[in-house]
């Protein structure tokens, strides 16, 4: 077993309303960004776990993605190997 | 009628239902989220309020409580289930209902009373209502902006499942007095098989003249009526 890290991304489905995403490209436009095509917003989760392998890690993280984490009518989630996970290995 | 009313850390209208239970005849009785078994009830309602603090997504952590494994098995063999605001979330995401509960469009908390139009009069929630009244009922809500796909949305149209649409002042839907932008101006909807429930609007705080409106009343005593009636074969 080794302690691994990983972090999801869960982000709005592409095309469903983001209003915060709207109010934040509006405030940015008002600071003159104005070449913002879209802004959306999401949330990130810094998981830390034992598992036998990156893959068991993964797989586990999905699982909980699935049943939980994200809402599989209106969000997408990625899991990625956060940075200096490798070393505690 | 025996009715288990289901309180989360968080819930705030538990007790409101209590009241409105005991005020249509009903017999109430609180259940802790930690619970895994219902007993012996005759309907399950699950309170408004905003469980887990909302965290993660309105109703997501409620929806995994040990008591919602027997409420799901209540439902499955035909229980009646009623979700009120929070408890409409805590239904989509334990997957009792489809769809879910956005933040609503205008990014604000909306608490006002909104008109809503009774779309299926035909079920035992709303048999008592007749199909063209429209009723006055609090909405009180930061997630309440229902969005399903396409397709799901049109077998909701086709079978009758949408129970209640947000009116305008002309009496029909308009993209100004829909509160929070659900689609199809949906405020509730009912499963399949017609016993599970979930709206945003309160009936609940809208069951006596103090209250400035009865028009929930109906709602509680079409329940009772069906209960009562099942429990006479």
């Amino acid at each position: 077993m080794s302690r691994i890290r990983l972090e999801i991304r869960i982000v709005p489905r592409p095309g469903l309303l983001d209003p915060e995403g709207k109010a934040i490209q509006s405030g940015l436009q008002s600071l003159n960004y104005t070449d913002i095509h879209e802004v959306r917003v999401g949330k990130i989760l810094l998981i830390e776990l034992d598992a036998d392998s990156t893959q068991d890690a993964i797989n586990q993280a999905t699982s909980m993605c699935q049943r939980l984490l994200a809402n599989p009518v209106t969000e997408d989630f990625l899991i990625k190997l956060h940075e200096d996970s490798e070393n505690s290995e | 009628m025996k009715v288990a009313i289901i309180t989360f850390p968080g819930s705030n209208c538990d007790y409101d239902l209590y009241k409105c239970v005991q005020l249509v005849g009903g017999n109430p009785e609180f259940l802790w989220h930690r619970d895994s078994s219902l007993g012996k009830v005759d309907a399950v309602m699950l309170p408004g309020g905003f469980s887990y603090g909302d965290y993660l997504r309105a109703g997501a952590i409620a929806a995994m409580s040990p008591i919602m494994a027997a409420v799901k098995e209540f439902a499955d063999h035909g229980g009646p289930v009623l979700g009120i605001c929070n408890g409409f979330q805590v239904l989509c995401e334990a997957n009792l209902l489809p769809g879910a509960l956005l933040p609503n469009t205008s990014l604000l908390f909306a608490s006002k009373e909104v008109t809503l139009s009774v779309e299926n009069n035909s079920t035992i929630f709303t048999d008592l209502y007749e199909s063209d009244r429209s009723l006055r009922m609090p909405i009180a809500h930061a997630e309440g902006n229902y969005y399903a796909d396409e397709e799901t949305l049109e077998r909701l149209e086709e079978d009758g499942r949408v129970m209640f649409r947000y009116l305008g002042p002309q009496g029909k839907p308009t993209n100004e007095s829909n509160p929070n932008g659900s689609a199809n101006h949906i405020a509730g909807i009912i499963n399949t098989k017609g016993n599970v429930m979930g709206m945003m609007p309160h009936p609940e705080r809208a069951v006596e003249t103090i209250l400035g409106s009865v028009d929930g009343l109906d709602l509680f005593k079409s329940l009772l009526n069906h209960i009562s009636a099942s429990k006479r074969v």
